[in-house]
C-alpha cells in the first residue's frame, strides 16, 4: 500500500491543462499545411507527382492539398524545389465536412462549426460515442485510446466512448470501411438511436487512405453510406488534433480559438 | 537430411532464383515436414500466381533460414497440416489466394473471406463475394454445453474480429477465432510494386508495429537494390524500434494491470505509454513513427542535438515506467490472477510454432535480433528475455524484461549518435535485381515479422508476401482459453494483444 501511495506521489498530477493552454508538441510535428501563393515555377508538377494518395491538386496559384486524402508524410515538401509547401505545427484541422478539408496557396484552412443548436441541446453537455474501427491499421484507435488516459482525460468534457452502440450518441469511425466491415459497421449505426452523429477519424475514414485504391475497401464513412458530421484528417491524427475537432463540434473551444 | 535440399540463406541475404532450389512436391514436403521435426520452424509458406509453393525454414539456432519451391501441375496438393500443425494457416491462406486445395487439410476454412486472386479458381467453390466469418464452426455438442459468439464489433476501442466459444457452464471447451474484417488488400496491392504506396501499406500494415514493418520492408527493398545502409542509419533504425517496443510493451503492462483491476498501474501506464510514443514523435513528428524509415536508410535522421534531448528525457521516462510496472510485481492479487491464467504449453507451443512474447514466455529461446540478427544488432546483441510458467504473468514478466532491454540498448545507441553526424537523406533506390528472392525478418514487439519478396523478370515485386507474429500466434490464443473460465477471456487475449489488421493485411 505504501510503495502505491509512494508511487503515486512520485508520478505527479499529469492531467494536461488543455485547452487553457496548449501542450508542447515536437518540432517535427506535421500538423496544417501552409501553401504559399503564386510561388510555383512554371510547369513544375514535383508535389502533386510525389503525392502517393493524389492529395495534391495544382491551380494557376499553386497546389491544393485535400487533407482528407493527406497521409502528413513529408514526401511533398521534399519534393518541392521552392519549400511553396511545408507543414506547419498546427494541430487544428478538423472540418464538418470533406469539401472543408481542400485548401489551396493562401488559404488557413476553415475549421469545424458547432452543431446546431437543438442538437447542441441534445448533446452538447454529455456525448457518449461508440467507437467502429472498419479496416485500417489501428493507428488511429490508438491516438483515440489515448484520449482516454488520464493525461487528457476526456471525461472532463462530458465526453465518454462506450462499449455498445444502444448506449451512444454516435460513431466515431476508423479505417476505410473493408467490403468485410460493411455490414457491421451499417448495423452498428442502425444500433445508435437517434438523433445521433457520426465523425469520421483519420484519412481512411474520410478518403480510404493508403487504402483509396483498392476494391477491398469501400473509400470511407461517407462513401459507406454514414451522413458525417466531423471530418478528423490525419494518419493517424494526433489526439490533440482529435480532442480539438470534438470540442469543436461542441462549441466548447469558442473561447480558445 | 531431407531439409538439405532446401537452400540456405542469411536474412536479408538475396538469392537469384535460378540458385532456388525447384523441387518435386514429394521432395518439397518431405523436405518441410524433416525440416520442422529437426527443430526448425516454418516461418512461412506461401504461393503464387503460377502456382510455385515457397517455404521458409528457421533453423534458428544455426541463424540460418532455408527456402525452397515447388511448381504444382494442378490446383491442389496433398496437405502439409496433418504432419506439420505449423502449415495450418499458411496452408489456409495460400488455398484462399489462389485457389489452390491442400488435400486432407483438417481444418479447411477461410482466413480473410476475400475472392480468390486467380481468376475462376476457387478452393471451396464460392461465387461471388464471400460473406465474412461464414463458414463451418467447430461444435460442441451435448445438453449442457452452449456456445458464445462474440463481435465482430467489440465493447471497446478495439478492432474487428468474431469469436466463437464453446462452453460448459463458465468453463471454455475451445475457442475459434475468424477475423478477415480488416481485410483491405495490402498483399495484392504491392505485386507489381514497388508503387508510391508500397511504403505506406509497410507502414499500416499493423499501425502499432510500424517500425518493425517498414524495417522490414526496406531491408528486403535493399537487399534486392544491392543497398547498404550506413551504420549509423541502422542505429537510429533500432532506436525506432526499441522504442516501438517500450511504448507497446508499457502499454500492455497497464493493459493487463487493467484487466484484473489493478488501477495504479494502468492509469500510469496509460500516460506513460504516451510519453514514449511522444520520444518517437520527437524524432520523427509522428507518434507512430510514421515517415521516419525509408528504403536506403532514415527519412528524418536524428541529428546529435535531437538525440542529445532524447537521451536526455529517457531517464524521466524509465523512472516512471520502473516506478509503475514495479507495482505489479509486489500485489498478491495481480499474482495470483496472473499465475493462474491462461497457460500455453510448451510443446504445443512449438508444434503450432508461436513466436515472439507468446514464445519466450513458455521458455523458448527465439527472438530475430539474437538468432538471425541485422543492423544494430549485429553489433549490439540484446540479452533474450524469458519466462518458464507459460502463463499471463510469464508473458507479463518477458514484457517487462525486454522493457529493460528496450532501455539499455537506447541508452547507449543514444548516447552514440549524439556524438556522430548525420548521414545526408537518402536517394531513390537503384533499380531491384530482377528474378531474386529475399527473406527479411525483424523483430518487432509483438515477434517476428517476416517479409519475403521475388521479383520478376523486369525487377517489380512479382510476389510479397508479410507474416504478422499475429499470424502465427492467433492459434496458440485459442489454445491457451482451454479450460480456462470464458470471463478470463480479457486477460488471456491482452496477454497476446495480438494485431487483427497485421492478420488481416
Amino acid at each position: 500500500m505504501i510503495h502505491t501511495l509512494l508511487t503515486r506521489w512520485r508520478q505527479g498530477h499529469r492531467t494536461l491543462a488543455y485547452p487553457k493552454t496548449l501542450p508542447a508538441l515536437p518540432e517535427r510535428f506535421r500538423g496544417r499545411p501552409e501553401i504559399r501563393a503564386g510561388a510555383c515555377p512554371e510547369g513544375c508538377r514535383s508535389c502533386a507527382d510525389s503525392c502517393p494518395t493524389g492529395a495534391i491538386v495544382l491551380g494557376p496559384a499553386g497546389p491544393a492539398i485535400d487533407l482528407g486524402r493527406c497521409l502528413f508524410c513529408p514526401d511533398c515538401t521534399e519534393a518541392c524545389p521552392e519549400q511553396v509547401l511545408r507543414f506547419t505545427g498546427d494541430h487544428r484541422l478538423a472540418a464538418r465536412g470533406p469539401a472543408d478539408l481542400v485548401q489551396g496557396p493562401g488559404e488557413t484552412g476553415r475549421l469545424a462549426a458547432a452543431l446546431e443548436r437543438e442538437m447542441l441541446r441534445v448533446l452538447g453537455r454529455s456525448l457518449k460515442l461508440r467507437v467502429v474501427s472498419a479496416g485500417g491499421c489501428n493507428g488511429c484507435e490508438v491516438d483515440v485510446n489515448v484520449l482516454g488516459t488520464l493525461a487528457w482525460d476526456l471525461g472532463r468534457f462530458g465526453i465518454q466512448f462506450v462499449a455498445s452502440p444502444r448506449h451512444a450518441d454516435g460513431l466515431v469511425l476508423c479505417g476505410p470501411v473493408t467490403v468485410n466491415m460493411a455490414q457491421a459497421v451499417r448495423k452498428t449505426y442502425d444500433a445508435v438511436p437517434s438523433p445521433k452523429i457520426v465523425i469520421a477519424v483519420g484519412a481512411c475514414a474520410i478518403s480510404g487512405g493508403p487504402y483509396l485504391f483498392q476494391e477491398e475497401q469501400l473509400g470511407g464513412a461517407a462513401a459507406a453510406g454514414l451522413p458525417v458530421d466531423l471530418v478528423i484528417p490525419g494518419c493517424p491524427p494526433h489526439p490533440l488534433t482529435i480532442l480539438d475537432g470534438l470540442l469543436r463540434l461542441l462549441g466548447k473551444l469558442e473561447a480558445h480559438p | 537430411m531431407n531439409e538439405t535440399l532446401f537452400a540456405p540463406l542469411r536474412n536479408g541475404q538475396p538469392l537469384a532464383l535460378a540458385e532456388l532450389p525447384r523441387l518435386t512436391m514429394q521432395e518439397f514436403r518431405a523436405a518441410v515436414i524433416a525440416g520442422v521435426r529437426g527443430g526448425q520452424r516454418l516461418a512461412c509458406l506461401c504461393a503464387d500466381r503460377e502456382r510455385n509453393l515457397y517455404a521458409v525454414l528457421a533453423a534458428d539456432a544455426e541463424g540460418l533460414l532455408r527456402v525452397g519451391s515447388t511448381r504444382l501441375d494442378r490446383p491442389g496438393y496433398p496437405a502439409l497440416t496433418p504432419d506439420c500443425p505449423q502449415a495450418h494457416l499458411f496452408e489456409r491462406e495460400l488455398a484462399e489466394q489462389y485457389g489452390i486445395r491442400p488435400e486432407g487439410h483438417p481444418w479447411f476454412k477461410p482466413v480473410r473471406f476475400h475472392a480468390s486472386w486467380a481468376e475462376g479458381v476457387d478452393a471451396w467453390g464460392r461465387t461471388g463475394t464471400p460473406e465474412p466469418a461464414v463458414m463451418d464452426f467447430y461444435e460442441v455438442k451435448g445438453e449442457e454445453v452452449h456456445e458464445v459468439a462474440v463481435g465482430p464489433v467489440h465493447a471497446g476501442v478495439i478492432e474487428p474480429g468474431h469469436f466463437r466459444f464453446q462452453c460448459h457452464g463458465e468453463t471454455v471447451f475451445h475457442l475459434e477465432i475468424a477475423l478477415g474484417f480488416q481485410h483491405r488488400g495490402i498483399e495484392r496491392a504491392l505485386i507489381g510494386g514497388p508503387h508510391p504506396l508500397s511504403l505506406k501499406h509497410a507502414e499500416t500494415a499493423a499501425g502499432d508495429t510500424t517500425i518493425a514493418h517498414t524495417w522490414a520492408y526496406c531491408r528486403a527493398l535493399e537487399a534486392l537494390a544491392g543497398v547498404t545502409v550506413p551504420v549509423r542509419s541502422e542505429r537510429v533504425r533500432g532506436v525506432a524500434l526499441e522504442l516501438e517496443r517500450a511504448a507497446n510493451h508499457t502499454g500492455d503492462l497497464g493493459a493487463l494491470a487493467g484487466d484484473v483491476g489493478f488501477l495504479p498501474t494502468a492509469s500510469f501506464c496509460g500516460r506513460i505509454r504516451g510519453d514514449w510514443l511522444n520520444l518517437t514523435a520527437e524524432a520523427c513528428g509522428s507518434r507512430l513513427g510514421r515517415g521516419w524509415l525509408r528504403p536506403g536508410g532514415v527519412g528524418l535522421d536524428l541529428d546529435s542535438a535531437r538525440a542529445q534531448v532524447l537521451a536526455d528525457r529517457l531517464p524521466q521516462v524509465w523512472a516512471d515506467t520502473q516506478g509503475a510496472v514495479e507495482l505489479l510485481w509486489g500485489a498478491a492479487s495481480v499474482a495470483n490472477r496472473f499465475e493462474a491464467t491462461g497457460f500455453t504449453d510448451p510443446v504445443q507451443a512449438r508444434e503450432i510454432g508461436l513466436v515472439g512474447v507468446p514464445a519466450r514466455a513458455c521458455g523458448i529461446p527465439l527472438d530475430v535480433r539474437r538468432d538471425h540478427p541485422f543492423g544494430p544488432y549485429r553489433e549490439h546483441p540484446v540479452t533474450l528475455s524469458l519466462a518458464e510458467s507459460g502463463n499471463v504473468h510469464s508473458r507479463a514478466w518477458v514484457r517487462w524484461l525486454e522493457l529493460a532491454a528496450s532501455q539499455s540498448f537506447l541508452r547507449s545507441a543514444l548516447a552514440a549518435l549524439a556524438w556522430s553526424e548525420p548521414e545526408p537523406r537518402p536517394g531513390p533506390l537503384p533499380p531491384l535485381a530482377a528474378e531474386h528472392l529475399v527473406v527479411s525478418m525483424v523483430e518487432g514487439w509483438r515477434g517476428e515479422v517476416l517479409h519475403l519478396a521475388i521479383t520478376d523478370a523486369r525487377g517489380r515485386l512479382a510476389r510479397y508476401k508479410l507474416v504478422d507474429p499475429s499470424f502465427h500466434n492467433w492459434f496458440g490464443l485459442a489454445l491457451a482459453l482451454r479450460g480456462e473460465l470464458i470471463s478470463d477471456f480479457p486477460l488471456c487475449n491482452k496477454s497476446f494483444n495480438l494485431s487483427y489488421c497485421g492478420h488481416d493485411l
